[in-house]
């Protein structure tokens, strides 16, 4: 039983460390109708910046703050400007390939700067927490702890205030979101920031235990993509089920049925959820124009 | 003037045969950029150290060395093509590359041409293709192994151990060499993880390697997965042996797993902080040249180049042939050869025996704590 509860709470951990990733699909989803398939490598690039700007001396904050501002500016403007832009007219396809292939680009371009694994500050104290013979980190506790409020705040923000109402109505439909006086540009334009921004603080909680790699995007990229659209792809709750889905299946399949089949445990939860509630669990049925 | 140039250039080069008749030439082709940088970097170093030390001392057989060094940028492809181009100017050996992937291609080339390839490479299947040019500077998996099942049945006393290890490859292969070398000993195997590579949760996989309730876990994994288990390990109360093979005790590893890399116990072929007087001078010369502290694979590159210049002056001439065959059943004892560190003999196959060393994560530092005697020495 104690086992049972242990390898739980370590799925829930694990978990959240998905959702955090997977929230920045849904949040682009909901906000732009846009999916990017190279979110993993969104967590990897500010995490070498903020190591890069530690090496500069910065302190953990401080390199933060900076790798925040770079990320705007790069993953969200530029990444707009530059990739999504370009392609919308033709489709959700072509970016969805062009998303892969900058994956790939980022991934090697990193490589070349360095092709060795990183240890990363934690934001929490190496402590152990004992409860009722379950052993958890502080670390663990504390990524839960954080997935959960920017969930909470990503999915308030999107639903309760003016600007995030804007963003879902411009996705929904953008030719009625501007005539209706939205300032669409500017909507997609916030989706993208507030994506960085994500991307930034999931690196933040993430590369502690994932470590700084050019290919630690890949499969936390993957990950997220199955546990977004198990959760729900159009609700940012559903990026946490999802998480913690994927992350308790995984370790009590690794557990009790085999090691070998733990990684196929998120696919074959991605193909029920697929073929038996295609919008996902906490998703909505929902029309759009693309 | 150019002119004037063009045929001065064209004379040197005349000249070079007359000249090259005096140098043995020696060809490093080693990974000087991609993965294997750090490894092809002190590989080299290795050599060019020990060349210079022996130039300043005769050279050998009278002659001077002249070294070239290429880069395959941790590709087979390009390693293969840059040794033929050695071959094809008449190098005396090949030193590199390091990386098995490379020299399982590249050593086609210097086996056709006949000349001596001494390789970093640690991958079992180098030395079982019946390649006489062949050389190691280092253990394969096939006698690091049997050492650490021998600590593990003699020394840790452990009966019954459970293997966490990497399903690839390199961790597949040590995980058969291990189990082959347990079979009729002592100890038994009472549970095999397998564990994917780049898996990132592994509570799981200590959870099963617990639940056996062993003496010992073996961990069997690359550096960053070594590193989950062992915080894992750790967070799941594991107070006994957590034992391993070079990988566990590794600065990478005690880098990326901090506090909880402390006690964790491997085996490791070749270490500069090894108890050895001539490998402290070592590692303080290549300190001083190079103004950082190499790892294993410096040494590799020193002591093979010190032990094909005992190869050449046991045969007493530059023939490549018979320095190959000289090679095989070599045995050199550091008494007569200083620059090979460590008493070495090799093989009909050209792997190498020697000593090894146990080691200990302590406060953050590998330690090491004993001498393992050669295999063939029980």
């Amino acid at each position: 039983m104690t086992d049972l509860l242990q390898l739980t709470f370590s799925g829930i951990a694990t978990g959240s460390i998905y959702a955090l990733a997977a929230l920045g699909f849904t949040l682009l989803w909901q906000a732009s109708g846009t999916i990017n398939f190279a979110q993993g490598e969104f967590v990897m690039l500010p995490a070498f910046a903020m190591l890069f700007f530690a090496a500069q001396g910065a302190p953990l904050p401080v390199a933060f703050v900076l790798t925040i501002a770079v990320a705007v500016a790069v993953l969200g403007w530029a990444f707009k400007r530059g990739v999504v832009d370009p392609l919308f007219r033709h489709g959700m396809m072509a970016i969805v390939v062009a998303t892969i292939g900058l994956s790939i680009a980022m991934r090697n371009g990193v490589r070349i700067y360095s092709a060795d694994a990183h240890p990363f500050p934690s934001l929490f104290a190496d402590k152990l927490l004992r409860v009722g013979g379950v052993t958890v980190s502080l670390a663990d506790a504390g990524t839960l702890a954080f997935a959960l409020v920017l969930v909470v705040a990503t999915q308030a923000f999107l639903a309760r205030t003016l600007t995030g109402r804007a963003m879902q109505a411009v996705a929904q439909n953008t030719e009625s979101a501007a005539v209706l006086g939205i300032n669409v540009p500017l909507m997609i334009l916030y989706t993208f920031a507030i994506n960085a921004v994500l991307a930034c603080a999931a690196a933040l909680l993430v590369t502690p235990v994932y470590f700084g790699k050019f290919d630690m995007g890949e499969s936390l990229g993957t990950k997220a993509f199955f546990a977004a659209v198990i959760g729900g792809f159009n609700n940012s709750r559903g990026a946490l089920l999802g998480g913690v889905i994927v992350g308790i299946g995984e370790n009590l399949a690794a557990a009790y049925i085999s090691p070998a089949y733990k990684d196929a445990v998120a696919l074959a939860l991605f193909m029920v959820v697929i073929l038996f509630k295609p919008q996902g669990l906490l998703g909505r049925k929902e029309e759009r124009k693309v | 003037m150019k002119k004037a140039l063009i045929a001065l250039a064209v004379a040197a080069l005349g000249s070079m045969p007359a000249l090259a008749q005096q140098t043995i030439k020696i060809a490093n082709i080693v990974e000087l950029s991609g993965p294997g940088t750090t490894s092809g970097t002190n590989f080299k170093n290795g050599v060019e150290l020990a060349v210079r030390e022996i130039n300043a001392a005769g050279g050998i057989l009278g002659r001077r060395i002249e070294t070239s060094t290429v880069d395959t940028q941790s590709n087979p492809g390009v390693a293969k093509g840059l040794t033929q181009k050695a071959v094809d100017q008449d190098v005396f050996a090949v030193f590199g590359p390091v990386f098995s992937g490379s020299i399982m291609v590249s050593m086609a080339e210097t086996r056709r041409a006949e000349i001596p390839n001494f390789t970093g490479g640690e991958a079992a299947a180098i030395t079982t293709q019946g390649n006489p040019y062949i050389f190691r500077t280092s253990f394969t998996q096939a006698t690091a192994m049997p050492k650490i099942a021998r600590y593990i049945t003699d020394q840790a006393k452990a009966k019954t151990l459970s293997l966490i290890y990497v399903n690839n490859d390199f961790g597949k292969g040590g995980r058969d060499m291990l189990m082959k070398a347990l079979e009729k000993s002592q100890t038994k195997i009472v549970a095999d993880v397998s564990t994917e590579s780049a898996q990132v949760d592994f509570s799981a996989a200590v959870l099963r390697a617990r639940q056996a309730n062993p003496d010992a876990i073996f961990v069997y994994t690359n550096e960053e997965e070594s590193a989950r288990v062992l915080r894992e390990l750790r967070k799941q109360g594991w107070t006994k042996p957590v034992i391993g093979e070079t990988v566990l005790t590794s600065q990478k590893v005690i880098e990326l797993a901090g506090e909880a890399a402390n006690g964790a116990v491997a085996h490791v072929g070749l270490t500069v902080d090894a108890p050895i007087p001539a490998m402290r001078a070592f590692r303080a010369k290549f300190e001083r040249e190079y103004k950082y502290i190499t790892d294993h694979n410096g040494i590799k590159g020193y002591t093979g180049m010190y032990v094909l210049k005992a190869a050449i002056e046991k045969v007493g001439k530059l023939d490549r042939k018979a320095v190959a065959k000289a090679m095989h059943g070599l045995k050199l004892r550091v008494a007569d050869h200083p620059g090979i560190l460590m008493d070495v003999e090799f093989d009909k196959n050209g792997d190498l025996d020697r000593d090894s060393f146990l080691t200990e994560v302590r406060n953050g530092k590998q330690e090491v704590t004993a001498t393992l005697p050669p295999l063939s020495r029980k």
